[in-house]
């Protein structure tokens, strides 16, 4: 999180304050999460709690309570929402186990009043607004930056995600449509790290003495670091590394540029789109006009930002950008 | 015959109504047709799966692959049930048939239930999959209907509740086929000595069992209005712990229809109390099971004291 970003929450949570305060402010939003076992949600919880904390503080909104399942279980989640409506929030956000398996729950809240605003993992209910991050671009991104940095292209390496989850499909499908638009590069293996660095850095090394000389990596975050390690402990060059904003892989980065100047590009979905949501909601129980799907920007650290980004980051944790009522009404309004 | 031995569903009927006045006590607002059926209504299915369960336990088996086999039904509800009905309610036929096989197979062969359930569940697990390899479907419209009827003055969940408890009831209490079943599980000897055929009796044990873990995920999908491979593979333990919770026994042949549906709702029930509560998550599976220990440290003491006088 910048500088700049936080002055510009504070703004947003001013104006929130001062405009909004008599529409709202009675109003109670709810989160249903559906897991918080790793960094990226409980990141997440976290900026859900300081925002929904302050924004209660000040009188924006009644209530902001965060509630996660215990199992990650879509027939738990949906039990859950039930509840919410029985508690009598006027919004849910809500971070989904499963795109279509909500549904049921969902329409139940629609019908009771209650707005749902689903983000990450979103809903495909009609009644709810979804908020999605264009994980394609993503993938297609990364090519791209490849295709500025290496215009001679070569032989690329894929670390992909977890098998049948959908934001893997939907990286993978972007990274697939930006070497079929840059001829120069050819996927010569693609390994599954599962978003971990462990499970990447064995992969990787697997595969290692099979592949001729790989000139990039492409990865879906959060295995970054783990290919690096495999590259270096096969002896090979460290490649073009594209990162996901993860601590220990912008560490990396660091240690390299300070090394021998190493230059890529790390980019992910921020944590705080949960923050996101919630503006959204306290949006529309204004009585804003919101179309039902918004696209989230992801979140890119340059060379540039670098310094700035690990300095703001925990250690474990991921790169982060708290976003304001000013950033959702920006998102609602490109969305029109 | 001591006091609670005659009345085993004396203790599955007081936790439900202590949990409910709880809840109640909590969230005023659940005290209504709205918020009991909101309460409920995901119990149904769990109340079905917990009543195939309970049809395994019966004959002193258990089935772990039960989670599975429900969130295959419900992939399959999803998908040819809705497109194309015939073929859809044949490939549930099948399956029901395949459960019934599946028993005659652990009977004869002498093969313990526990390992090949376990198997079994990787199989079913494979076919949600490959029938529905990402999350969707959607549900057949009579289903949903059914599912979210709304019947004057009782609310659905409770109304389906009833009769899944009456119909089991009669079906293995009150009939003689169901206490010939239910002998099978207490001593399968004596009642091959006695002339019935063991192999079928088990047959139609699990083949019943498959019959509610279809009507289970049918209803899933009904409530839930789409499938997911993973949607019910909670209901493995849900179901067994129901099963226990409402007076059933892992010895085999005691069992309790009416206690199993009630084991279902109060741990429905167990689940959105503590969210009410505002547990943080992190302890609520520790408090679930502390809620289940407890009714059964209750039932143990009630049995010890029976025992005794």
């Amino acid at each position: 999180m910048t500088k700049t970003m936080m002055l510009l929450g504070a703004a947003g949570l001013a104006v929130a304050a001062s405009g909004a305060l008599a529409d709202t402010s009675g109003k109670r939003i709810a989160l249903s999460n559906n897991y918080a076992g790793n960094s990226w949600r409980q990141a997440m919880l976290q900026t859900f709690e300081e925002v929904g904390g302050k924004a209660v503080e000040e009188g924006v909104v009644g209530a902001a309570d965060a509630y996660t399942t215990s199992e990650n279980q879509a027939t738990e989640q949906a039990a859950q929402i039930q509840n919410m409506i029985l508690q009598g929030y006027d919004a849910i956000i809500l971070n989904a186990a499963s795109p279509t398996a909500l549904n049921g729950a969902v329409e139940e809240a629609c019908n009771a009043g209650v707005t749902v605003v689903s983000f990450d993992g979103i809903v495909t209910a009609p009644c709810a607004w979804r908020i999605a991050v264009d994980f394609k671009q993503m993938g297609k991104e990364q090519v791209e930056y490849l295709a500025t940095r290496l215009p001679e292209g070569g032989n690329l390496l894929e670390i992909r995600g977890l098998a049948g989850v959908f934001v893997d499909d939907e990286i993978h499908a972007g990274i697939e449509e930006g070497v079929a638009e840059n001829g120069q590069f050819k996927i010569v293996g693609s390994v599954h790290g599962d978003w971990a660095q462990d499970v990447a850095q064995k992969a990787v090394a697997g595969v290692l003495p099979s592949l001729p000389e790989v000139v990039g990596v492409v990865t879906q975050g959060g295995d970054g670091y783990g290919a690096a390690q495999a590259f270096k402990a096969a002896g090979r060059d460290t490649p073009l590394i594209v990162l996901g904003n993860r601590q220990d892989e912008m560490q990396w980065w660091a240690d390299q540029r300070d090394a021998n100047g190493y230059e890529t590009l790390s980019l992910s979905i921020a944590p705080g789109v949960a923050s996101l949501a919630f503006w959204v909601a306290q949006q529309i129980l204004d009585g804003a006009e919101v179309p039902k799907d918004l696209t989230v920007p992801f979140l890119k650290v340059t060379q540039d930002t670098l310094d700035e980004a690990l300095e703001t980051t925990p250690e474990g944790s991921v790169a982060n950008t708290v976003y304001s009522l000013d950033d959702a009404k920006g998102v609602i309004s490109g969305a029109m | 015959m001591g006091f609670f031995a005659r009345y085993r569903i004396l203790l599955p009927v007081v936790s439900l109504a202590v949990l409910l006045a709880a809840t109640f006590y909590m969230q005023p607002r659940a005290m209504s047709y709205f918020g009991i059926n909101l309460l409920f209504n995901l119990a149904v299915p769990i109340a079905l799966a917990t009543i195939a369960q309970m049809m395994i336990i019966m004959v002193n088996d258990i089935d772990l692959s039960l989670g599975a086999f429900v969130s295959l039904v419900a992939c399959i509800t999803a998908t040819f049930l809705n497109d194309s009905p015939m073929l859809g309610a044949l490939i549930l036929l099948a399956l029901v048939l395949c459960y019934a096989a599946l028993g005659a197979v652990i009977h004869a062969l002498e093969l313990p239930a526990i390992v090949v359930t376990l198997g079994m569940s990787f199989v079913w697990g494979g076919l949600a999959l490959f029938i529905l390899p990402s999350p969707g479907g959607s549900s057949p419209g009579w289903l949903r209907t059914l599912m979210t009827v709304k019947p004057p003055y009782i609310p659905m969940a409770v109304c389906a509740s009833v009769i899944i408890a009456v119909v089991t009831h009669l079906l293995v209490i009150r009939s003689g086929l169901g206490t010939v079943l239910r002998g099978v599980g207490g001593n399968a000897r004596s009642v091959q000595r006695a002339g019935w055929p063991v192999v079928r009796l088990k047959a139609l044990a699990y083949g019943l069992a498959g019959l509610f873990g279809v009507f289970a995920g049918m209803a899933l999908v009904g409530l839930t209005t789409s499938a997911d491979a993973n949607i019910a593979l909670r209901y493995t333990l849900l179901s067994i712990a129901g099963v226990i919770l409402g007076g059933g026994e892992f010895t085999g042949g005691k069992v309790s229809p009416v206690g199993a549906v009630i084991g279902a709702l109060t741990l429905t029930l167990a689940a959105s109390f503590l969210s009410f509560l505002r547990l943080s998550p992190d302890w609520q599976i520790g408090a679930q099971g502390a809620i289940l220990i407890l009714v059964l440290t209750a039932r143990l003491l009630f049995t010890r004291r029976d025992a005794q006088a």
